[in-house]
């Protein structure tokens, strides 16, 4: 728990909880602001909205609605329709959050305030950044932004039109074609995702393109849930996904978008119909500006109260800060996230931060009426320092032939989509 | 910004932390739905009977109870949290 307060803050944290008019003054106005409306912070928002109702809330998302990564490989399969994973911040609004569609375009820690991009400046006693990933563009030689108009990464959703740019050149695709996956080395957003996107590519082009192909040219040698995936793999579609690994020259170096060409370390060129190549990634950039990430590109935060290692009253939590053993999902996003609003409304009030105890639940569709899944809990060390997971705890799905289990897991995906966002935008 | 009327904010500060969901019960809100009222195949856990509840937990963490995933969420509970959450959904209105 930091100690660097600004004095009427100091004043607020030394105040006992009894409702003594200057503290219920204080508490009344405490401002806590949320940047992002992803999983992270509209999780945040809505929240702190049901659970603090002595916080006034206002959160800074540039766009209207959002558009979620889960699911967005099933609307490359073509079971899902992009308006069924769009969200709208109305729900936010009703539940008395200030919802502002802009960029928050710089962080100044020391005097808490944030700039927005139409020249507005906010202020805050307590900060939840929640601004996920940038895309490291030139990292693989070739791959900038235009590019990613005829190669789509499809891993940062924006206004989904990636997601449907991919939708489209795979309903273009002759059958026959091969789709190149190029996939980067971790840490990376969703450590499931890709592979999951490699089978629901590949349960469409069962359906359509029989005679196609999946070339996935992975950075590294293993990857989540891999057993799992890959006995789907050989069970649902035989002989379509070839999986290169990093020590198989798998990793993607260079790409040439006009040709639709993808290089790998040893020189070795892949001619693809489409390719989907998924970047590696950093903490966005505005964490990167206010001086947040480390030389990995990343935000270290405390592991109790997901504060930034740098800059107190900054809470730093999705896909941008560094989760020691947990992973860059949705559902650690909306753990820790409350996790963070519930430490900063205590710090607020002069408390000790509540005990952490994080979860997560991921599963991936391979197939019709076949999911997996991955679980975790997560608790930080007795010192603070870092986090662990619970021992005995988690895992995968068990691998062998349990039919009903992949189907029930398919089913609890689809609860768990409608359950946390329904947690995050209801 | 917007202060909220003395009055309602006196009110709202009268409200027991114990009506807050625990922590440890947000876990289970992810795939629960809201409240643990329930969501599609995944059943509610809203106004349920505590000690079914915690029977039910303790039972996912022995391996006594066929589970898909609950057996290896519920072994990274403490006992103590399975309580509080048990306690938390039980008050919850169907």
């Amino acid at each position: 728990m930091t100690q660097t307060l600004l004095p009427r803050r100091a004043l607020l944290a030394a105040a006992p909880l009894v409702a003594a008019p200057s503290v219920l003054k204080a508490q009344t106005q405490a401002r806590l602001l949320v940047i992002g409306g992803g999983f992270g912070g509209a999780t945040a928002a809505n929240f702190a909205r049901r659970t603090y109702p002595w916080l006034d809330v206002t959160l800074v998302e540039p766009k209207r609605s959002f558009v979620t990564c889960p699911y967005g490989n099933l609307v490359l399969a073509g079971t899902r329709q992009i308006g069924q994973i769009t969200h709208s911040y109305d729900g936010l609004r009703a539940r008395g959050v200030r919802v502002i569609h802009d960029w928050a375009t710089g962080i100044d820690a020391a005097q808490r305030r944030v700039r927005l991009a139409n020249g507005e400046t906010l202020t805050y006693d307590r900060l939840i950044l929640s601004p996920g990933i940038a895309l490291r563009w030139g990292a693989i030689e070739g791959y900038d932004e235009a590019a990613s108009e005829t190669m789509p990464h499809a891993w940062v959703p924006g206004d989904g039109a990636q997601t449907l740019l991919l939708r489209r050149q795979l309903e273009e695709m002759p059958d026959g074609g091969v789709v190149g996956l190029a996939i980067p080395a971790n840490p990376f957003r969703c450590p499931p995702g890709p592979y999951e996107r490699i089978s629901m590519i590949a349960s469409y082009l069962k359906r359509h393109k029989p005679r196609s192909k999946i070339l996935a040219l992975d950075a590294k040698e293993a990857f989540s849930k891999q057993g799992l995936f890959q006995d789907a793999w050989a069970q649902l579609y035989p002989g379509m996904i070839e999986w290169v690994p990093g020590n198989r020259d798998g990793k993607v170096t260079k790409v040439d978008a006009r040709e639709r060409v993808l290089e790998t370390e040893f020189g070795t060129q892949h001619k693809v119909a489409v390719a989907n190549v998924i970047p590696p990634q950093s903490a966005a950039r505005i964490a990167a500006d206010a001086g947040l990430t480390d030389a990995s590109g990343w935000v270290p935060v405390n592991p109790r109260t997901f504060e930034s290692r740098v800059a107190p009253g900054i809470h730093v939590v999705g896909d941008a800060n560094i989760p020691g053993p947990m992973p860059k999902s949705g559902y650690v996003a909306n753990s820790t996230a409350k996790q963070a609003v519930a430490s900063a409304a205590a710090l607020l009030r002069g408390e000790t931060p509540p005990e952490a105890v994080y979860f997560n639940t991921c599963y991936s569709h391979v197939g019709d009426e076949y999911g997996i899944s991955i679980v975790g809990v997560f608790r930080p060390n007795a010192e603070g320092t870092a986090i662990a997971e619970v021992q005995g705890s988690g895992g995968v799905s068990p691998r062998g032939n349990h039919p009903e289990q992949r189907r029930l897991e398919a089913l609890y995906a689809d609860a768990w989509y409608e359950s946390i966002t329904k947690d995050m935008f209801a | 910004m917007r202060p909220l009327p003395l009055l309602l904010a006196s009110l709202m500060l009268a409200t027991p932390a114990a009506a807050q969901a625990p922590l440890a019960a947000q876990g289970c809100v992810g795939c629960h739905g809201p409240n643990g009222a329930g969501m599609g195949s995944v059943p509610g856990l809203a106004g349920r009977d505590r000690a079914e509840m915690i029977a039910q937990m303790n039972a996912f963490r022995a391996n006594e109870r066929p589970a898909t995933i609950m057996g290896r969420i519920a072994r990274g509970y403490t006992e103590a949290e399975i309580i509080a959450s048990a306690e938390y959904f039980a008050r919850q209105p169907r």
